[in-house]
């Protein structure tokens, strides 16, 4: 084996806590040779993120302590040295220079007060010899690099101008400005749209090739792994339990771990000639295709943005324009788009939450707009909704159990008497034990907050329940969990679902039927077997491609990912134009 | 840290305690309310003589007597006007970051008005109409003060309002009187109570500043502010007579912020380890 750039050995980090210290990481031994790709993998609380703080020390400015181990490192001068022991000049020297992060969230990476130009000039100066005259021109090859559109205007643009997949190739163009050996990447690609992270993986690539850097990537998606790296080291609970090269790892797992995790991975395309979701190998049939629950008609929602000294309307965010589909009872119907296409505002339109600006929203017949005060209680009672959030979505100052048991207080559903055996039950139902109501959400897992969530929009007995990305902040074999319970419930009581999101693959997984959501307007509509196997409209195809599959060596047509998606902002008196539908086959629209 | 949090607890509860003992029972202890000249000592030293142990004024009263008695006005002003401010305040600041819009505007530019006012100016005016006492004091301050509550709650419900709980709550059909009461109160009290504990030193210490431009109560009845002013000019010679009301106002002060800390992390489930 050739000399590693990088080379971990027995790094041990640990935080201390007020029980004693915690151990994040043990013992970890990596290596990485020059222009190689190493991806670690691993759900939440891993260590993952961890591992890639320690590397450059940075754990130090976040409490936590390198207490074993070392970290070799071999900088351009050629001389090895150990960062976990290095002295703090020395690591500035290296960090942003010969070792560069990209981290998760471009926005708060970024500096919101200074242009773009100046925060890339500024990362040039600091580490080369150069004026800033120099240094401008420098940060503006540097944006044409990483395939900035218009590089030079964007110069002086600040952050909040640009788009996420802007601001992150902003971030990828600083880390990249010294030319650095490695690049760490936590989870880069994480918060932005599939078709943005395509681009994103992309440019990471081509950059590495161009510069032979070698690239630590970090990530909780299989999928990415499978494109990005050459080998993979697999972390749980703060330990390396195993490290393949791609190919192998994917082909024969050695750990149980490993193959749990590859197992829980949805996969797109796994479902293929099949008709019905299916839980395990029972088919979900409980669609009821008779009459609809609840209609959208031409459903449209703007939102206005005031200007000037008269705080008049001047321009319109077109969320959702003429949107209309059908749920019937027993029915999972998807949303899919990216962001900004309008999945959410449709949800919070249907369950009232947000006036819809005009259309019909039609619940078992019955127009919404035209309910009296106790019709539309009964609406709320039989529609609820599951946010994304599980952290964000519970009171921290309540316990679980008055979680659980407001939506029965608010709509009088039960005597009081009753209730705390009845929140016990639905505790049960979503696998949490009767006891856990009398605790407060802080002490649960992501996973465990969002089955209280469910046994909270479970608890009025709803008709249908809206689940706006309630599986997308979880890890994959949580998220594997809750869609089987998602599944099992619907199975049991007859719901139907609306289930927005951006991930295809959870979404052949659950779907009845599926629409496709293009600024704020549906551009194909279908059952799940028309959607993914029979992709008709150029976006759906577009955003079919975009997703990276769990399976390496797979040749990547990147042809059809290009571009941003267009603002859904426009002036007052210009409204965009309506798609015309063709129907392809029984039930399968697709807009013209 | 636990074993920190007990002792918080305990060393407020003493000094709160005490305090509020010793001036509940100040009739009983000083029949004389502090008024009682001893003109043979004055400006007796403390530690000298068992009869004023904590020294004399200039005209012969015993300060120990005068401090202990002094507290019933200043711990009532104190107390009081925060407490009324604070409610005021609350439910003003809940009502203008839940609603916004038309209540959000009345209530804020009102309280932009009341804080352009000059404080004494106004002070004087509600005194003139009015009156001097106690009540009407502690109103005052009460409605002089409202504002930094609303404030501080506004901003908190403002952020708090589009959360994905309160968010939640609404999407079950939660009625906005529960959402406040439930949701919003609860989680707007950590930062209210540090305003209350930093505005009791403050409020004890602007009842003496108002007496002494005779818009407070009758600068006869004895209260620590009062005494602190009356020491000043004696200061060279007879530390005793304000640095005794200084250490009283302090131990209340200290007292409160160790119960207002420890309740707030008592109401707060995720301080809990």
């Amino acid at each position: 084996m050739t000399a590693a750039l990088l080379s971990v050995r027995n790094l041990t980090v640990e935080f201390p806590t007020l029980e004693g210290p915690f151990t994040a990481v043990a013992g970890l031994d990596l290596e990485i040779e020059a222009g190689r790709t190493l991806a670690v993998v691993g759900e939440s609380g891993s260590g993952k993120s961890v591992t890639s703080l320690a590397i450059l020390r940075l754990t130090d400015y976040t409490g936590g302590r390198i207490t074993n181990g070392q970290v070799m490192f071999t900088p351009r001068d050629g001389v090895a040295i150990d960062l976990a022991r290095a002295s703090e000049a020395r690591l500035e020297a290296i960090r942003g220079n010969e070792i560069a992060m990209i981290f998760q969230e471009p926005m708060s990476s970024l500096n919101p007060v200074f242009t773009v130009g100046d925060q890339i000039a500024e990362a040039i100066v600091l580490h080369q010899d150069c004026s800033s005259a120099d240094a401008r021109k420098l940060a503006q090859a540097l944006l044409e690099k990483v395939r900035m559109p218009d590089a030079r205007t964007m110069l002086d643009r600040y952050p909040h101008q640009l788009s996420g997949g802007m601001r992150q190739r902003v971030v990828i163009a600083m880390a990249l400005s010294c030319q650095p050996k490695l690049l760490i990447a936590d989870e880069p690609t994480t918060a932005l749209d599939v078709t943005i992270q395509a681009q994103i993986l992309n440019t990471i690539r081509d950059l590495q090739q161009e510069f032979g850097t070698a690239v630590i990537f970090i990530t909780h998606d299989m999928g990415v792994v499978a494109e990005m790296a050459d080998d993979v080291a697999v972390m749980w609970r703060g330990r390396k339990i195993e490290q393949a090269p791609v190919r192998e790892l994917f082909a024969q797992p050695a750990h149980e771990y490993t193959r749990a995790l590859l197992a829980a991975v949805p996969r797109l395309g796994s479902m293929s000639g099949t008709k019905l979701p299916r839980r395990g190998s029972v088919a979900q049939d409980t669609a009821d295709m008779t009459a609809p629950l609840i209609a959208a008609e031409s459903l449209t929602t703007t939102f206005p943005i005031r200007q000037g000294l008269l705080r008049r309307v001047t321009r319109l965010v077109h969320a959702a324009e003429r949107v209309s589909f059908d749920i019937f009872p027993g029915e999972t119907l998807s949303l899919v788009g990216e962001s900004g296409s309008g999945k959410t505002t449709i949800g919070r339109t249907l369950q009232q939450l947000i006036a819809p600006s005009s259309g019909i929203i039609r619940f078992k017949g019955q127009d919404v707009t035209r309910m009296d005060h106790n019709a539309r209680r009964r609406l709320k009672r039989e529609v609820s909704y599951v946010f994304q959030d599980p952290y964000g979505s519970l009171d921290p100052r309540k316990t679980v159990g008055f979680s659980v048991a407001e939506p029965i207080l608010t709509h009088n559903l039960l005597p009081c008497r009753n209730i705390s055996q009845r929140v016990a039950e639905l505790l049960e139902q979503v696998g949490l034990l009767p006891e856990h109501a009398r605790r407060y959400p802080h002490s649960f897992s992501g996973g465990q907050r969002q089955r209280i969530c469910i046994a909270r929009a479970l608890a009025c007995d709803p008709k249908l329940v809206i689940a706006d990305e309630a599986v997308s902040a979880l890890d994959v074999s949580v998220q594997a969990q809750i869609i089987d319970l998602l599944m099992q419930l619907q199975a049991q009581r007859g719901l139907a679902y609306l289930f927005i999101s951006h991930d295809m693959a959870v979404v052949e997984r659950i779907s009845h039927r599926v629409a496709v959501l293009y600024l704020g307007q549906i551009v194909e509509i279908g059952t799940r077997a028309q959607v993914f196997e029979d992709p008709r409209h150029a976006y759906t195809r577009k955003l079919l491609a975009a997703v990276p599959v769990a399976e390496p060596g797979r040749p990547i047509d990147r042809r059809l990912v290009a571009g941003e998606i267009p603002s859904p902002i426009r002036r007052v008196g210009d409204p965009p134009v309506a798609n015309n539908f063709d129907e392809v086959a029984p039930g399968h629209l697709v807009a013209r | 840290m636990r074993r920190f949090k007990k002792l918080e607890f305990i060393a407020g509860i003493l000094l709160t305690g005490t305090m509020v003992l010793l001036v509940m029972f100040s009739g009983l202890l000083f029949p004389d309310g502090g008024e009682a000249m001893d003109l043979s000592a004055r400006l007796a030293r403390p530690g000298v003589d068992w009869a004023h142990i904590l020294g004399t004024d200039p005209i012969g009263r015993d300060v120990l007597a005068r401090v202990i008695v002094g507290g019933r006005i200043s711990l009532l002003v104190g107390v009081f006007s925060v407490t009324g401010a604070m409610v005021v305040g609350t439910i003003m600041g809940l009502v203008a970051g839940y609603y916004g819009k038309f209540w959000d505007t009345i209530l804020m530019r009102w309280a932009d008005v009341q804080l352009a006012l000059p404080f004494i100016l106004v002070a004087m005016t509600f005194t003139a109409i009015l009156g001097a006492d106690l009540w009407n004091l502690i109103v005052f301050m009460a409605i002089s003060q409202w504002v930094q509550y609303a404030r501080v709650v506004r901003g908190s419900v403002l952020t708090l309002r589009d959360r994905e709980f309160v968010q939640s709550a609404r999407s079950f059909g939660v009625r906005d009187w529960n959402i406040l009461l439930h949701h919003l109160l609860p989680n707007v009290f950590g930062p209210v109570l540090i305003l209350v504990t930093l505005n009791v030193a403050n409020n004890i210490l602007l009842e003496s500043s108002l007496t002494f431009l005779g818009l407070g109560i009758d600068p006869i009845i004895p209260s620590w502010g009062g005494m602190l002013a009356d020491g000043r000019s004696y200061m060279q010679t007879a530390w005793w007579i304000s640095v005794f009301p200084g250490l009283a106002i302090m131990a209340t002060v200290l007292g409160l912020n160790l119960l207002g800390d420890w309740l707030r992390d008592f109401l707060d489930p995720t301080a809990k380890v």
